[in-house]
């Protein structure tokens, strides 16, 4: 029986992976060829996609970008063993792009169905969960310090200092929320981690709840990913199943579960006190800290906010060790992350390497430089509050502190990439229009900074005179700081990032000259 | 509004099944907008009532949230992708092919009520820039001939 494996990632079916599975199942009926069609994840390879796998005994060989039109050919190829098709990627592991990553998180992507639980523990799966159950929960915590992991939504926080402060919060009610709603431009790994690998997610969760205390867990997902809240909801009824969720947990005697709550189309849920007004059933207006969510969060009790891929390293490190994990990354800024290749670029896709390498190893040699084929101009790094950093910088490692101290950040790990055509000033002016559309509302300086931000811009690209010029440009950077220093929240705080570093970095597409820009 | 009475037994099953929810408020609208296609007036003093709320609250909340809508929908809606990534990849130009193509503004809905036009800041699909929803489906790396037969084909379907 022949052996085929397609997404079903909800990008490669935006692509026409679906089309290609009822193409592929129906040429093979009409050959009278038995074939066996397994739905997988994504490799995140998806220049490639639909990526369409074949099992040999060489392992699994690679065709992609694969359409509808290219399946017949395709399969006259794969029954005689030829492999020889155009579109032949070869032994699929074998690639270089997915060859030289550091895989930990996405080491099932491509590789096993997202709701089989087999799939999963053949994998690896739940081996960090009964590490866990064995342990007591103050180990487990000094587990995830000694991993030396920080929060991946973008703060980068030290993840294990807020479970010992969850954990140290008394005996009470307590939760663990994953913050799902990756709004971010650019970003993608948390959709493809829920859709893909949803029991990983499941049990860095349980690990963490049985760690801190909490027997509720809330998944926080933007609607605008409707595939990963479906196979979310389907995953914990098997997870319930299989014992992984309710009253007695993986035999641990303690109880946990989880539940899905979808947001409404605000990016500001994506802060954590905004997401945990909205889960109250509010709307999502940011909190003032302190008090700090592990004290005082979702319903006043002490909450465990993580990004999605916090919570599914854990499992990694119960299962290997916090000295394993550590050994990824340089600095403070240890383990892997999943980077992500997205905009004007010829290889988009997920990019998982430890910290320390350089962003022109990824955008250039991961990415192999623009779709278009145009010069590179800059790439924003982590999402719309991040900066657009010029090619002059591409050899700066992917570091939290090393991005910090040239006034950008990794965030989320987002990547966009563009090319010359991409006007800068249009793009700071779109990162002020943004701020004022999706700010709560609640500091001035992000509420009022973010609608005169856009008019300045608009009053310096359309002003003529030298001296008007110059002091509009002042105001704009006199604006980004008092938004930086005078913000409430990211959102306000870091929408000066795009706009400073547009203005620093390309002068001339705000119509000053270099030496007006200095000034 | 009688005809949005009509829509009462359904807002009420919903509350029935979801007042103890902690938190209730956006499951109950997004219920409410999956059953009826959008949250009718009606439904706000309902809502109030059940969680003990002020309509102010209520309405606060709806508001809020740019999914939450207080009119009926068009029978298909196209958002199409705004961000960063997408405008890269050429965004823009296809919002003003769309504007030209329904003679509507990014906001606009057609005055048949066929199709609405609303922009959306990311989708996840950024590897494959640029990207629409049609109708709760994702469509990715856009071209222009692409987009204008996706909106063909959903204009054609409407007239026959």
């Amino acid at each position: 029986m022949l052996k085929v494996f397609i997404p079903c990632d909800s990008v490669a079916r935006a692509v026409g992976a679906d089309q290609v599975a009822e193409a592929v199942q129906r040429e093979a009926e009409r050959r009278q060829l038995a074939v066996d069609i397994q739905r997988t994840s994504s490799r995140g390879l998806y220049w490639l996609e639909p990526l369409l796998e074949c099992e040999t005994a060489q392992g699994r060989q690679g065709f992609g970008p694969v359409t509808v039109h290219d399946v017949p050919a395709l399969l006259d190829g794969l029954a005689g063993e030829a492999h020889e098709h155009a579109l032949a990627l070869g032994p699929v592991e074998q690639i270089p792009y997915l060859k030289s990553q550091q895989r930990l998180l996405f080491a099932r992507a491509g590789v096993t169905r997202p709701l089989s639980l087999d799939d999963y523990r053949a994998h690896g799966g739940f081996a960090g969960l009964e590490h866990a159950v064995a342990l007591d929960g103050a180990e487990v915590v000094a587990a995830v310090l000694d991993s030396g992991l920080r929060g991946r939504g973008g703060a980068a926080f030290p993840a294990g200092i807020k479970w010992r402060t969850v954990r140290d919060a008394g005996a009470g009610q307590k939760y663990v929320v994953c913050n799902a709603d990756e709004g971010d431009s650019g970003t993608f790994a948390d959709r493809m981690l829920m859709e893909g690998d949803p029991f990983l997610l499941i049990e860095g969760m349980i690990i963490a709840g049985l760690a801190v205390g909490a027997d509720k867990g809330y998944i926080y997902v933007r609607s605008e990913y409707p595939d990963a809240i479906r196979v979310l909801d389907q995953a914990f009824a098997i997870a319930r199943d299989a014992g992984y969720l309710g009253v007695n947990v993986a035999g641990s005697g303690k109880a946990f579960d989880l539940e899905v709550r979808v947001g409404a189309g605000a990016y500001i849920c994506g802060e954590e006190t905004a997401l945990l007004e909205s889960l109250e059933g509010k709307r999502g207006i940011v909190r003032a800290k302190p008090p700090l969510p592990a004290l005082q969060g979702l319903f006043g009790l002490p909450t465990l906010v993580h990004n999605v891929l916090t919570l599914a390293s854990v499992p990694i490190i119960l299962a290997k060790g916090a000295a394993f994990y550590r050994d990824f990354g340089m600095g403070r800024s240890l383990g892997t992350m999943p980077f992500q290749l997205a905009g004007n670029i010829r290889h988009g896709g997920l990019v998982e390497r430890a910290f320390g390498l350089t962003l022109r190893e990824l955008v250039e040699g991961y990415g192999g430089g623009t779709a278009s084929g145009r010069p590179l101009k800059a790439a924003q790094v982590g999402g719309p509050l991040g900066a657009w950093v010029p090619p002059s910088h591409f050899d700066t490692p992917l570091d939290y502190e090393a991005f910090a101290a040239m006034g950008a950040m990794l965030g989320h790990g987002g990547v966009v990439v563009a090319d010359d055509t991409l006007n800068m000033a249009s793009m700071a002016r779109f990162a002020l229009q943004f701020c004022a559309e999706e700010s709560c509302g609640k500091c001035t300086p992000c509420r009022i900074g973010s609608t005169r931000g856009m008019e300045v811009v608009d009053r310096l690209i359309a002003s003529t005179d030298f001296t008007e010029r110059h002091d509009h440009a002042l105001l704009l950077r006199d604006l980004c700081d008092t938004m930086q220093y005078g913000s409430l929240c990211a959102m306000g705080g870091m929408t000066a990032y795009p706009v400073a570093s547009a203005l620093k970095y390309f002068p001339a597409d705000f119509g000053l000259t270099q030496t007006e820009a200095a000034q | 509004m009688p005809d949005e009475l009509l829509h009462l037994p359904l807002i009420h099953s919903i509350l029935a099944r979801e007042k103890e929810t902690p938190g209730a408020l956006l499951p109950i609208l997004h219920a409410i907008q999956q059953g009826i296609g959008f949250v009718p007036d009606a439904a706000v003093a309902e809502i109030a009532h059940a969680l003990n709320l002020s309509l102010a609250e209520v309405r606060g909340v709806i508001s809020f949230y740019h999914d939450f809508r207080t009119t009926p929908p068009a029978r298909h809606t196209l958002r199409l992708c705004r961000a960063e990534s997408c405008q890269s990849r050429g965004a823009e130009a296809l919002a003003a092919q769309l504007r030209d193509q329904l003679a509507l503004d990014d906001h606009g809905t057609s005055a048949d009520g066929a199709i609405s036009l609303r922009p959306v800041y990311c989708l996840g699909a950024c590897a494959c820039s640029p990207a629409l929803e049609l109708d709760g489906q994702l469509h990715a790396r856009l071209t222009p001939e692409r987009l204008r037969a996706l909106v063909n084909g959903c204009l054609e379907g409407e007239t026959c």
